[in-house]
């Protein structure tokens, strides 16, 4: 058996952690540099306000039902994730981190124990010490897990915010009561070609046959067939690397000047690197993207990006960056207004053991050079050292107008008591 | 006949002769201390017994002067402990945090105050009331 953990709202809720008085009150936060919503309360939600609702639009829409609006607090959300998460682990050994705020544990040879009991006593764990509400879903298999921490979440006065599926009865009923687009791994498109075959739910999906699903579909979604009827067949991953790594961002204003995005595109470059090298990959291409204000009709749109692929697989910041700004050089186009760029580099492969190419190498300085940089960065707990294109009197700011204190990270944000 | 072997006698002896003993040589005195290192005393192993629910707040006002808790102190919380009678307690009361001694009896539960000009407060249940964590050390500048 496995359970899936999920923070319910979890933005919202770190929020109130500090902020009790927002209970029951509804909360948005927002993306970087303050753009869209990105994070809802139910509150929130049950007014209809949309995810990705970009905030300029709906400012009065706020203001008249009274939401309040925060811009993303990412040091606050990541100490409490790190606390869920390690609180997890004295529930099982093996401990999956899925995402920020949701995790499967393994609970393999815990047969004895009372997996409903076990699951609200960990949702009473981590509400206690955190402060974070959670729902427990528990099932033999990750997907089906999925689907019970739906119902645990969509009904938490009949479960108590812990779902168990330990009988093909609860199976099967789970299963019609799961809406096709709501299993977990399908997108808009399969949705519209399952519904086309008349797949309405996760329950007619697993009445397909393996050998349709398999020439129609990919290997992905056999396995996931394969998981609802609860043949655990999607692997447990306790450490899951990466297969892509992306930095973009939204301007706080548009640019228009080549130099400007030139440094922007070498800072996110950079900022890829460096997480590339955290994780030990390095990898074998990198997208550069540019796009304009879309929201402003009556400039010139235009959108473009650039792939670059290397001849050997790297991690330096030195070879991603030089790539990244040949490609903007080819993309960027004058006379438009930029909003919004990014880097993102993909074909991950470990570094230490990815293919040699015969004729061509990263250059051997680089990597004590990079590994160097790493550590005095590390050091002073900032970007002490930088690329000469990137900023360096210029400061960039995120705008967040709206930013709550870091309650958990920065001695003089903490909480004060009368 | 030639000699297609040669053999030798092994010479014993009996002289104990010198010792060696591969420590490598330090032209000094060896540290006394290098059996005892321990690692150096840390105010978070000292102050924190439970990480992941150990949270920090600063005292804002004299209200509880009498236990020890000066305007500007640091609390370490920790938010796993069960409130129980005289515990003090980070509470969120109507709106904002405090920090008072637990008063729980058949009464009721009461929020006491370590300052004479400040009175108990009663918790009804008209109070949107939190017991946000138990507060565990004081640290304080002198």
């Amino acid at each position: 058996m496995y359970a899936l953990v999920d923070c319910n709202n979890f933005y919202a809720s770190c929020e109130r952690v500090f902020n009790p008085s927002l209970q029951n009150k509804p909360v948005a936060v927002l993306s970087n540099n303050d753009g869209c919503i990105i994070a809802r309360s139910d509150e929130v939600k049950k007014l209809n306000l949309p995810m990705g609702a970009p905030i300029f639009k709906w400012k009065n829409f706020c203001k008249h039902h009274k939401i309040t609006v925060l811009s993303s607090n990412y040091p606050l959300y990541g100490d409490m994730s790190a606390r869920v998460m390690t609180i997890l682990e004295q529930f099982s050994p093996n401990v999956e981190v899925y995402s920020i705020d949701e995790a499967f544990i393994d609970l393999t040879g815990f047969n004895h124990h009372d997996f409903n009991a076990y699951g609200k006593s960990i949702r009473k764990r981590i509400l206690k010490w955190t402060g974070i509400p959670t729902c427990v879903g528990i099932a033999p298999t990750k997907a089906l897990c999925k689907v019970a921490n739906k119902i645990a979440r969509k009904f938490p006065k009949e479960t108590g915010g812990v779902y168990v599926i330990d009988t093909d009865e609860k199976r099967l009923k789970g299963l019609k009561w799961t809406a096709i687009k709501n299993v977990w791994g399908i997108g808009r498109r399969l949705e519209k070609r399952l519904m086309l075959k008349g797949c309405k739910t996760a329950f007619d999906f697993t009445q397909l046959s393996d050998e349709w699903v398999r020439r129609n579909f990919s290997i992905t979604e056999w396995r996931l067939k394969k998981d609802l009827e609860g043949i655990p067949t999607i692997e447990f991953e306790i450490k899951e690397i990466k297969r892509s790594i992306s930095t973009t961002r939204s301007f706080e204003q548009a640019y228009s000047d080549i130099e400007d995005i030139t440094e922007r595109i070498s800072t996110f470059a950079a900022c890829c690197s460096e997480k590339l090298r955290a994780q030990q990959s390095s990898c074998h291409m990198i997208i550069v993207m540019l796009r304009s204000d879309r929201h402003k009709k009556n400039t010139e749109q235009y959108s473009a990006s650039k792939t670059v692929v290397f001849s050997y697989p790297t991690d330096s910041t030195l070879s991603i960056t030089k790539a990244a700004v040949e490609a903007i050089k080819i993309i960027f186009k004058k006379g438009v207004n930029y909003k919004k760029a990014g880097v993102i580099v993909t074909g991950l492969v470990p570094t230490n053991n990815h293919q040699l190419n015969l004729f061509l190498h990263e250059n051997p300085k680089h990597k004590p050079l990079m590994s160097a940089i790493d550590h005095l960065n590390k050091k002073f707990k900032t970007t002490a050292i930088k690329l000469a294109n990137q900023d360096l009197q210029r400061t960039w700011k995120m705008k967040q107008e709206h930013l709550s204190p870091k309650y958990t990270t920065k001695i003089n944000d903490i909480i004060t008591v009368k | 006949m030639t000699k297609s072997l040669q053999f030798f006698t092994p010479k014993t002896s009996n002289s104990t002769g010198a010792i060696f003993i591969d420590i490598g040589i330090s032209a000094g005195f060896p540290s006394p201390a290098d059996d005892f290192t321990e690692t150096r005393i840390s105010l978070d192993e000292e102050l924190i017994t439970n990480k992941e629910a150990t949270f920090f707040a600063k005292v804002n006002g004299q209200s509880m002067i009498g236990a020890g808790l000066d305007d500007k102190d640091l609390l370490v919380i920790d938010r796993s402990l069960e409130p129980e009678n005289n515990r003090i307690a980070v509470c969120f009361l109507d709106g904002e945090f405090t920090v008072k001694r637990l008063k729980v009896s058949d009464g009721g539960v009461w929020l006491q105050p370590e300052n004479p000009e400040y009175p108990s407060i009663k918790i009804t249940e008209e109070n949107d009331f939190v017991i946000w964590g138990i507060v565990t050390s004081v640290i304080k500048k002198v």
